[in-house]
């Protein structure tokens, strides 16, 4: 064993293999949150469709659902990044494939904001309709008379959204969005078939250069285990605070 | 990629792609019943009350589930061809890139499914095993008997969803290029130079799958709720 190895110099410019771990986990957790924020927003728009009385708008949330969780993540990132600029006018396709800025560059592995685009993009809409699931589930637990007495008072639909169902539903998951956003950072990881060097692809390459591969995917696996610890310290805090009283609540034990 | 699609170049690779689909629903096979079975092992190993049981079977199962898959798969690969080398004493290519993958993919999903089956076993009221133990079974007869048909029962509709996502995620095995279902669609794109075609129609059979098999779960799921 030999842990030394990560302040040696990699074969790139000023950079030890620990820099290249430290790279790897910064554009781990930029896909992670940059998916995060499509997939918390759209899949809130979702599962609040998924509700509503509109037989349309809860038909085409119900569709895509069904089509994003019934095809493999790695499957949807090669669509997105393969199959995408092919189908689009072919001006276009050739501009984001040639013309888009590199993002990281070593000497035998570089990708560009295309790569990193595509990867949020696919990495989003496909947990946007897990967190549709969620959001849904959250609505459905809480007692149909809230909106009906919201609906009593003369708020609209949308008011009773904005005001009585949401605010409850969104404290209520919390603890499975934690999950959620912790599948996201894992799921992050596909992100290296199209190039993007996060985590651990990172450590692949570590270990390709160095043959330390031991070392190389014990320190990526501690860096995952940190962060989720980290994840799920944080959101323990967030669940104490928003937890709704008289509600059954992790955090409160 | 040169002018319009071009469609029958899947018909012309057919051959391929159904080896690959076989290759996916052989890792599919093994994986789940691997993972059921050891999963089964790691849940009754965490709620034992020897500490020397427990604490390992938690640990394996939350490191487990604190990485991505594709870095378990990595790992195993690594680790399976090292450990089975020293084992058997022989050097290099002691099991091939399938066996690795089929290692790394047992280990994950019993990990996955150990937590499953641990909530079912959980849901069984505690005067069951009693009664059992009342009865004279001892430990194994009394989860083999009472507790784990039980558990298995209210665990089902769970048990096959979970089996649904292993089927998707056994195109992850593409990383350390086994010709599976993607891998080989992959590799004959790359040949063909038609990848779009060949990716849509992965993406389309899958779909199909995967669809009416959560289908299936579902009317299942209706059937039992009403028995129970």
């Amino acid at each position: 064993m030999d842990w030394g190895v990560f302040l040696q110099q990699a074969p790139s410019g000023g950079m030890t293999y620990l820099g290249w771990l430290a790279s790897g986990t910064m554009w781990t957790l930029l896909v992670s949150i940059a998916a995060w924020i499509i997939a918390f927003s759209l899949g809130s728009i979702l599962g609040v469709l998924r509700t509503t009385p509109l037989r349309i708008p809860r038909a085409i949330a119900t569709a895509y659902v069904e089509l994003f969780r019934n095809i493999p993540l790695l499957v949807q990132m090669f669509l997105w990044y393969f199959v995408m600029p092919e189908v689009i006018p072919k001006a276009w396709g050739d501009w984001i494939k040639t013309e888009l800025p590199n993002l990281v560059e070593l000497p035998f592995a570089q990708f560009s904001m295309w790569e990193f685009l595509a990867a949020v993009m696919c990495l989003g809409l496909y947990t946007a309709s897990r967190v549709a699931e969620q959001v849904r589930a959250g609505i459905q637990s809480l007692p149909v008379g809230q909106t009906n007495a919201g609906l009593a008072i003369g708020l609209t639909l949308p008011q009773v959204y904005r005001h009585v169902t949401m605010p409850m539903a969104y404290r209520i998951i919390v603890p499975p969005m934690t999950s959620e956003f912790l599948t996201i950072f894992k799921n992050s990881s596909t992100a290296l078939t199209i190039g993007v060097l996060e985590l651990t692809a990172q450590s692949r390459q570590i270990s390709e250069y160095t043959f330390k591969t031991f070392e190389a995917f014990t320190a990526a696996t501690l860096i995952y285990i940190v962060i989720t610890l980290v994840v799920i310290y944080l959101m323990r805090g967030l669940e104490g605070r928003v937890a709704v009283p008289g509600y059954i609540s992790r955090a409160q034990h | 990629m040169e002018g319009a699609f071009d469609w029958a170049v899947i018909w012309k690779s057919r051959q391929i792609l159904w080896d690959g689909f076989l290759m996916s629903l052989q890792l599919f096979g093994i994986a789940l019943a691997g993972g059921i079975f050891f999963g089964t092992l790691l849940a009754m190993a965490r709620l034992s009350r020897w500490s020397f049981l427990s604490y390992p079977a938690t640990g394996f199962v939350n490191l487990i589930r604190a990485i991505p898959f594709i870095m378990a798969i990595f790992w195993f690969y690594f680790l399976t061809p090292m450990i089975v080398g020293k084992i058997t004493g022989q050097q290099g290519e002691a099991v091939g890139p399938f066996g690795s993958a089929v290692v790394a993919f047992i280990m994950v999903e019993s990990a996955y499914y150990s937590e499953i089956i641990r909530a079912g076993i959980q849901s069984i009221p505690r005067g069951q095993p009693w009664a059992a133990y009342a009865l004279g079974m001892n430990y194994w007869q009394s989860m083999g008997h009472v507790v784990l048909p039980q558990a298995f029962r209210n665990m089902l509709p769970i048990m096959l969803t979970q089996a649904i996502i292993l089927f998707q995620d056994t195109s992850l095995v593409y990383v350390v290029g086994l010709k599976d279902f993607l891998g080989a669609a992959s590799k004959q794109g790359q040949i063909t130079g038609r990848l779009v075609e060949l990716y849509v129609f992965v993406a389309v059979c899958f779909f199909l799958v995967c669809f009416l098999a959560s289908w299936l779960v579902k009317r299942m799921q209706a059937r039992l709720a009403v028995v129970r």
